[in-house]
C-alpha cells in the first residue's frame, strides 16, 4: 500500500530525513519509534504532504501512486490520514461544520453521494460514544480550548469518522491517562482490517500494549536504524535507545 | 502651488454651494452653518502632512466639483431600497435619498409614543430648543469634514427618547445615494439623544449605486444619558464608484453603555472617524469594527476612545480583510485623562492580508495620564495561518475552500458580536458572496 523508497527532506536547509525506506502492505499496523527529533513527526508530515518540508529526494508510493505530487487534500481523498502530534486549533470553526465538510468533501471526490446533516449526526453519534468524548465538544471551535486528552480524542474521532485506508499515528498516546489511552487504542483497533494500514508513531511502548503492531521500527537521527517484530518495542522499553544509536554511530560515519 | 490652488478653487465652489442651502432655516440654524464654512474654509481639504490622513490621500474628494443631487428616478430608488432595507424584519425605519428624507418611504409605526423620531430638517423647527443645544456639541472639532456637512448638511434622523423608554424595535436610518450625470455631494447629519436610563438601537446603512462618482459625508451625533444604553450599526455599503466620509461622535454619561458595530464593505475611499467620550463614571464603551476591500479600495478607520472619568471599560475590536491592491488604515487612539483612575481599556485589531499587494497601516496610540489603570492593546497582521489551512487540507478540505474556511471564521468573530440576526445574516450573505462560490456546501449546515 505504501512504499516508501530512500525519502530524503529537509527543513530550511538542514536535512532532517535521511534516507528513509519502508514499505506497509494492507493489513498491517507499523510502530515508528525513536528519541525526539529524530525525524518521526516529520516522516508522518511528509507523507501527509506539510509545506514545510522540502523533499530532496527519495519516493513515496500509495498504491502505486506518487504521493510527492499531490495536494495535502488530494491526498485526504486518496485515503491517508494523519493525526497530528499537535492538532491545530481554529477559532471560529465549528468542529462538526468541519467534520461534514471534510467527511463531504472526500465523498465527493471519491464520486460518493454527500451525507446531510441527518445522515452525518446519526453517523458520528456512535463514533463519539465509542471514544466517550463529550457530545460538547461538537459544537465547539475546532480544538480551541480542548485539553490535551480531548484535542487528541478529536483526531481519532475524525479518523474514525473519515475512515481512511492508511492512518498515521503521530503520538496520540501523549498526555492521555491510561482510561483515555485505551479507549484511543479502541477507536484505533476498530479500524483495523485487511485493506487498511496503521502507522503508529510513539516515544514509549505503552500503546504497543494495546494496539499491538506488526513490525517496529527504530528511527534515529532521520535513519531507520532497526526494524523488528513486537518484541523490538519492549527490549528498547527496558534498554532505552541509546544501545541502538551506539551501535549505529560508527556506520554512520563510515558512510 | 496647485495644492493651494485647489483649497481656494473648491471653498469657492463650497461657499455657492451654502449659498443654496437652508434658505427658510432657524437664524441659529443659518449661524450654524456659517461657522462651520467658515471653519471649513480656514481649514481646507486635509492634505498628505496632516498625520491624520497620512495614508489617506483626498486629492480626488477635493477637486471633484460635487453638486447638489437631484431626484433620482424612482425606479432606481426602489431597486436600491430593495437591497437597503430589511424587508420583512421588525424594524422601524427612516429613508432618505441624496440627503433628503423620504416619509412615504419611512416606518415608524410600533415605536412608544414617547420617543420622538424623524427628520433632523424637520426637528430644527419643531424642536428648536434640543436640536439647537445640542447639534455639534458633541460632533465638535475634527476633520474640516465635520465643517463641511455643517455647512452644507442635508437631512438624516433625529431621534429623541425622554427617560426610562426601553425601545426594543431597531430604528435604521437608511441613506440612499444615487448619482446621475454628473457628481453629487450628499451630507448626511443625525442627531440622538438617549435620555436617563432609556435604550435604543440604531441602525445606520449607507448604500448608493450608479458609476458616477459622488461623496457621502456624514456626521452622527449621540448622547447617552445616564444609565442609558444606544447600540449602534453603522454599515457602509456605498457603490464602488463613492468617497465615503464618515463622522461618529458620541458622549456618554455615568453608567452608559454605547457599543458600536462599523462596517465598511463598499466605496473607492473610505474614511470613519468614530469617537465616544466616557464622560461619567462606570460608563462602558464598545467598539467592534470590520471592514472587507478589494480591487483598489482605502479603506480607513480612525477611533478615538477619552476616558475623561474614573471608573469606566473600553473595550475596541477592529478586523480588517484586504485582497487585492486594498489599503487599509487603522488608527486607534484611547485617551486616558488624569483623572480617570482604575480605567479598563482593551483595544485589539487585526488584519489579514490576502494577496501581496494588499496594505494595512496599523496604529494604536495608547495616552495614558493616570497611574492606576489597565489598558492593554495587540495587533496582528498577517496572511492565513499555514498551520491551520494545513490542518484543514489534511482532513480533505480542498486550498480554496480552507482558505474561505479561516476567512469566513476571522470576520464572523465582529458578526457573532452583533445581536441583530437581520444584520447578522445580511452580513453574513455579503461575506459568503466575497468567498469562492465552491465553499457554500461548508456552510449549509450552518443555516
Ligand atoms: N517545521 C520545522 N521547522 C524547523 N525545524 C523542524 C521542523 N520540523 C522538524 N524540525 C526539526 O527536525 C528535527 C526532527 O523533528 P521531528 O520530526 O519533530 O522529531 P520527532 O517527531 O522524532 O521528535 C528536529 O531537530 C526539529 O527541530
Ligand atoms: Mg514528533
Amino acid at each position: 500500500m505504501l512504499k516508501i523508497d530512500n525519502l530524503h527532506a529537509s527543513v530550511e536547509g538542514n536535512e532532517i530525513l535521511r534516507g528513509i525506506s519502508l514499505t506497509v502492505n494492507a493489513g498491517e499496523v507499523h510502530a515508528i519509534m525513536g528519541p525526539n527529533g529524530s525525524g518521526k513527526s516529520t516522516l508522518a508530515r511528509v507523507i501527509a504532504g506539510h509545506q514545510d518540508y522540502e523533499v530532496t529526494a527519495g519516493e513515496v508510493l500509495f498504491d502505486g501512486q506518487s504521493l510527492l505530487e499531490l495536494e495535502p487534500e488530494e491526498r485526504a481523498w486518496a485515503g491517508v490520514f494523519m493525526a497530528f502530534q499537535y492538532p491545530i486549533e481554529i477559532p471560529g470553526v465549528n468542529n462538526a461544520y468541519f467534520l461534514k465538510a471534510a467527511l463531504n468533501a472526500q465523498r465527493k471526490a471519491r464520486g460518493e453521494d454527500e451525507l446531510d446533516a441527518m445522515e452525518f449526526m446519526s453517523l458520528i453519534r456512535g463514533r463519539i460514544r465509542d471514544l466517550d468524548m463529550d457530545p460538547a465538544l461538537l459544537n465547539r471551535p475546532v480544538n480551541e480550548g480542548f485539553s490535551g486528552g480531548e484535542k487528541k480524542r478529536n483526531e481519532i474521532l475524525q479518523m474514525a469518522v473519515l475512515s481512511p485506508k492508511l492512518a498515521i499515528l503521530d503520538e496520540t498516546d501523549s498526555g492521555l491517562d491510561i482510561d483515555a489511552l485505551r479507549i484511543v487504542a479502541n477507536g484505533v483497533n476498530a479500524l483495523r482490517s485487511p485493506e487498511r494500514a496503521i502507522i503508529v508513531v510513539t516515544h514509549y511502548q505503552r500503546l504497543l500494549n494495546y494496539i499491538v503492531p506488526d513490525f517496529v521500527h527504530v528511527l534515529s537521527d532521520g535513519r531507520i536504524v532497526r526494524s523488528g517484530g513486537k518484541e523490538l518495542a519492549l527490549e528498547l522499553e527496558e534498554r532505552g535507545y541509546s544501545w541502538i544509536e551506539a551501535e549505529t554511530r560508527p556506520a554512520a560515519v563510515v558512510a | 502651488m496647485s495644492g493651494v490652488q485647489t483649497h481656494t478653487g473648491t471653498a469657492s465652489h463650497y461657499g455657492r454651494l451654502r449659498e443654496r442651502v437652508g434658505r427658510h432655516e432657524p437664524a441659529w440654524l443659518t449661524d450654524f452653518r456659517d461657522r462651520s464654512l467658515g471653519r471649513f474654509e480656514d481649514l481646507g481639504f486635509p492634505l498628505g502632512s496632516d498625520e491624520e490622513w497620512r495614508f489617506t490621500p483626498v486629492g480626488a474628494i477635493a477637486e471633484t466639483p460635487f453638486g447638489p443631487a437631484d431626484v433620482p428616478n424612482e425606479d432606481d430608488i426602489q431597486a436600491a431600497l430593495a437591497r437597503a432595507l430589511y424587508g420583512s424584519a421588525d424594524f422601524a425605519q427612516l429613508v432618505f435619498v441624496n440627503g433628503m428624507f423620504r416619509s412615504d418611504l419611512s416606518d415608524i409605526n410600533g415605536l412608544p409614543r414617547s420617543v420622538e423620531v424623524g427628520s433632523l430638517r424637520n426637528a430644527c423647527q419643531s424642536h428648536s430648543d434640543i436640536v439647537r443645544a445640542n447639534l455639534g456639541a458633541v460632533a465638535s472639532g475634527g476633520p474640516s469634514f465635520t465643517s463641511l456637512n455643517g455647512a452644507l448638511m442635508d437631512d438624516g434622523a433625529f431621534i429623541h427618547l425622554p427617560a426610562g423608554v426601553l425601545v426594543d424595535r431597531p430604528i435604521h436610518i437608511a441613506h440612499v445615494s444615487l448619482s446621475g450625470d454628473s457628481p453629487i455631494g450628499v451630507h448626511p447629519r443625525s442627531l440622538v439623544i438617549v435620555g436617563e436610563g432609556s435604550s435604543a438601537v440604531i441602525v445606520e446603512s449607507f448604500h448608493g449605486a450608479g458609476d458616477m462618482p459622488y461623496l457621502t459625508n456624514g456626521v452622527f451625533e449621540a448622547v447617552v444619558g445616564p444609565n442609558a444604553g444606544l447600540e449602534h450599526y453603522r454599515l457602509q455599503m456605498e457603490a464602488e464608484s463613492a468617497y465615503h466620509v464618515g463622522r461618529t461622535a458620541v458622549r456618554l454619561a455615568r453608567d452608559a453603555r454605547y457599543t458600536s458595530h462599523s462596517v465598511a464593505f463598499g466605496a473607492a475611499i473610505s474614511r470613519h472617524d468614530l469617537g465616544a467620550v466616557l464622560g461619567g463614571e462606570n460608563g462602558v464603551c464598545t467598539f467592534n469594527g470590520l471592514y472587507m476591500g478589494d480591487r483598489r479600495q482605502l479603506l480607513d478607520s480612525h477611533t478615538v476612545i477619552d476616558h475623561a472619568t474614573p471608573h469606566c471599560e473600553s473595550h475596541e475590536l477592529y478586523k480588517g480583510i484586504l485582497n487585492g491592491h486594498a489599503h487599509g488604515v487603522f488608527n486607534g487612539k484611547v485617551f486616558v485623562r488624569k483623572d480617570a483612575q482604575k480605567t479598563d481599556a482593551k483595544q485589539t485589531n487585526q488584519a489579514l492580508l490576502l494577496s501581496d499587494t494588499a496594505r494595512i497601516d496599523s496604529k494604536p496610540q495608547l495616552e495614558i495620564f493616570a497611574d492606576d489603570v489597565r489598558c492593554t492593546h495587540g495587533a496582528t497582521v498577517g496572511q492565513l495561518d499555514a498551520d491551520s489551512l494545513f490542518y484543514l487540507r489534511s482532513r480533505g478540505i480542498s486550498l480554496e475552500d480552507a482558505r474561505s474556511v479561516l476567512i469566513h471564521a476571522f470576520a464572523s468573530d465582529i458578526i457573532d458580536r452583533m445581536s441583530l440576526a437581520e444584520i447578522r445574516s445580511q452580513l453574513e450573505g455579503v461575506l459568503l458572496a466575497s468567498l469562492p462560490k465552491t465553499s457554500t456546501a461548508f456552510w449549509e449546515m450552518a443555516e
